[in-house]
């Protein structure tokens, strides 16, 4: 399509003229060589942030190695370097935050596009498009101040008495509750990454061809069977793709987590009432301890890992949104 | 598949279906609440703080009566108009190639590059150019530090809002323009842009304020400030890192003050974001 549109400009820019006026040739092609130039800058820098950080944490990849990953000793006067408790924080928050956005926001976005009248569309999505933008430092006072006292005054300890008499799952509810914890800060997190999820998920689900459903339609089936058997597994790449960009911005979020996770290295645990660190939180709470040279190498070698995961699930993601665009084999009307 | 459909009584689908119906209706009312609830309470807890010290003054030691974030309002605007300086040109040049020329390899490169650029962990960028031009070039926390982190922050969102704004732009005016023997660079700086100018501007004015609201890379590269400072060489306030300190101190006072900054930040977001709207919904 862009390209049939773009073929006309083609032509009369690039088709053979007999006199070309000299100076207007060489300021077009001197504006489209300074635009070329310009829009190099976004992939030095990208190639530059990658090969800065690579450089800076030489010194803790060479000394520590994998060490660094699987350790789960953090002590920085004894020059220990594992981040293992960091990266699991990250990885509970991360999920615990998946687990409770995601089925909210698959429902609200096929309420979204499936069942919501006309008129409510367009002010529901502008209101999630709100709430994406809202900067994290508020997520973050909110969690703090309206979140945390809840969750610690009721919530936690409901969980508590309903899942500590079951055995496994009660390793889940175990310690005190101090409203500091994983499981606050995954609950703050799925806040966050609600609207990135839904706003994919609807994009995805708007992007099923409308034959698909009236034909499902016209065979006899309710609206929640053309969701389940027709919808449904049009969009699940999409669907898969909206969850993978929420979990990366679940793992890269940074104040909201630091104001509500308790920021303690403890060891790792399963509860959901224990204080911890994210990779992110660990970050921002210890840069300015950072005087030695490998201490530093360390933090940045934690922000190369952090970069290195969201950049593989935003290249997956990418992928798979554009499967969906395509559609599934032999389904294209 | 045709069996369990075959199979279930009318009725028994009838109830499954109204019972989803509700189900999925709730969830995207729980979204919706959850948002008016932080909104309603942010305007509730921030309203008292706004007075006139609130703009006018910086922030006092605890215990003085009035202060503000005065200091923090001048470093995040000052801060925003160099990221600005340097991110808005790259962005709409980067943008201008990937609408009007990008083809082939490098084009679809520098697009999921853009994209990649788009999804780096904000905390990310705060620690390279921590790493860069606070430890290595600069030497210490500073405003130019915080302002080169938000540009990086905001490069990748402008170039997307302004190449789609572009291809909005329809091809008949750049035909008219070429009809009347206007070289392409002409018509892309003289007709394309101002056609689409009123979204591009707000569009950058959002994610420079989006930008505005970022605090791990500003804590990262800029550190904050109590005090009034023009210079980007040494460490500026800025508004989200002042709501952090009042946020995390134990003083009552301060704590209002951090909702009055929040409200502050939300309600120059929210109008940025609702002129965006406008004015794409206007292109298409």
């Amino acid at each position: 399509m862009s390209q049939l549109q773009a073929s006309p400009r083609n032509l009369i820019t690039h088709g053979h003229r007999p006199r070309l006026r000299a100076r207007q040739f060489t300021l077009d092609s001197g504006f489209e060589f300074v635009v070329r130039a310009l829009a190099l800058v976004p992939l030095a820098l990208m190639i530059g942030i990658v090969a800065l950080l690579l450089l800076n944490a030489s010194l803790a990849i060479v000394r520590y190695g994998f060490h660094f990953l699987l350790d789960s000793m953090w002590d920085p006067v004894f020059e220990q370097f594992g981040a293992a408790p960091f990266i699991f924080g990250t990885v509970f928050t991360s999920l615990i935050a998946l687990i409770v956005a995601l089925p909210i926001a698959l429902g609200a976005a096929l309420f979204l596009s499936e069942y919501a009248p006309a008129w409510l569309r367009e002010p529901l999505a502008f209101m999630i498009e709100l709430l994406a933008a809202i900067p994290s430092i508020i997520y973050g006072l909110w969690g703090l101040f309206v979140l945390a006292p809840i969750m610690r005054g009721s919530v936690e300890p409901l969980l508590k008495n309903l899942l500590a008499p079951i055995p496994v799952v009660s390793a889940l509810v175990e310690g005190p509750t101090i409203g500091r914890d994983f499981l606050i800060a995954g609950i703050i997190l799925a806040i966050m990454i609600l609207p990135t999820i839904l706003s994919i998920a609807r994009a995805v689900l708007q992007a099923v061809p409308q034959a698909q459903r009236e034909g499902m339609l016209s065979l006899g089936a309710t609206p929640w069977e053309t969701i389940q058997h027709v919808v449904l597994p049009y969009a699940r790449p999409g669907i898969l793709a909206a969850s993978l960009l929420g979990l990366a911005r679940a793992l890269g979020e940074t104040m909201a987590v630091t104001m509500v996770i308790g920021n303690s290295s403890s060891k790792i645990s399963p509860s959901l009432f224990t204080p911890g660190y994210t990779i992110a939180s660990a970050i921002a709470n210890q840069f300015t301890e950072a005087d030695k040279a490998v201490y530093f190498s360390a933090i940045v070698e934690l922000a190369l890992v952090l970069l290195l995961v969201a950049m593989t699930m935003n290249v997956l993601a990418r992928l798979l949104i554009a499967r969906v665009s395509r559609g599934p084999k032999g389904a294209r009307l | 598949m045709n069996t369990s459909l075959s199979q279930a009584s009318l009725s028994r689908r009838m109830l499954i279906n109204g019972a989803m119906t509700l189900l999925l209706t709730l969830c995207a009312l729980l979204a919706a609440s959850v948002l008016l609830a932080i909104l309603v309470y942010v305007t509730i807890q921030g309203l008292p703080a706004l007075n006139l010290a609130f703009f006018t003054e910086r922030p006092l030691p605890y215990g003085e009566v009035g202060g503000g974030v005065a200091p923090a309002l001048l470093g995040t605007l000052t801060m925003l108009g160099v990221a600005g300086l340097i991110g808005v040109p790259l962005g709409i040049a980067t943008a201008i190639y990937l609408a009007e020329y990008g083809r082939g390899m490098l084009a679809s490169l520098i697009r999921f590059v853009v994209d990649l650029l788009a999804g780096v962990p904000s905390i990310v960028v705060g620690v390279f150019v921590w790493a860069w031009l606070v430890r290595q070039v600069v030497g210490n926390f500073s405003g130019l530090a915080g302002a080169v982190a938000l540009a990086i922050l905001v490069i990748p969102i402008v170039t997307r809002t302004t190449e789609e704004l572009i291809r909005l732009v329809p091809d008949s005016l750049r035909e008219a323009s070429y009809a009347l023997g206007t070289r392409r660079w002409r018509t892309i700086l003289f007709v394309v842009l101002p056609t689409a100018r009123a979204g591009i501007v707000t569009g950058t004015v959002l994610a420079l304020a989006r930008a505005g609201g970022e605090t791990a890379p500003l804590l990262l590269t800029t550190l904050g400030n109590q005090f009034f400072n023009l210079d980007l060489r040494q460490p500026m306030a800025a508004l989200p890192l002042q709501i952090y300190s009042y946020a995390v101190s134990p003083y009552e006072d301060w704590h209002t003050k951090a909702w009055g900054g929040a409200l502050l930040l939300i309600a120059v977001i929210g109008a940025f974001s609702l002129l965006t709207r406008v004015f794409s919904a206007r292109g298409k």
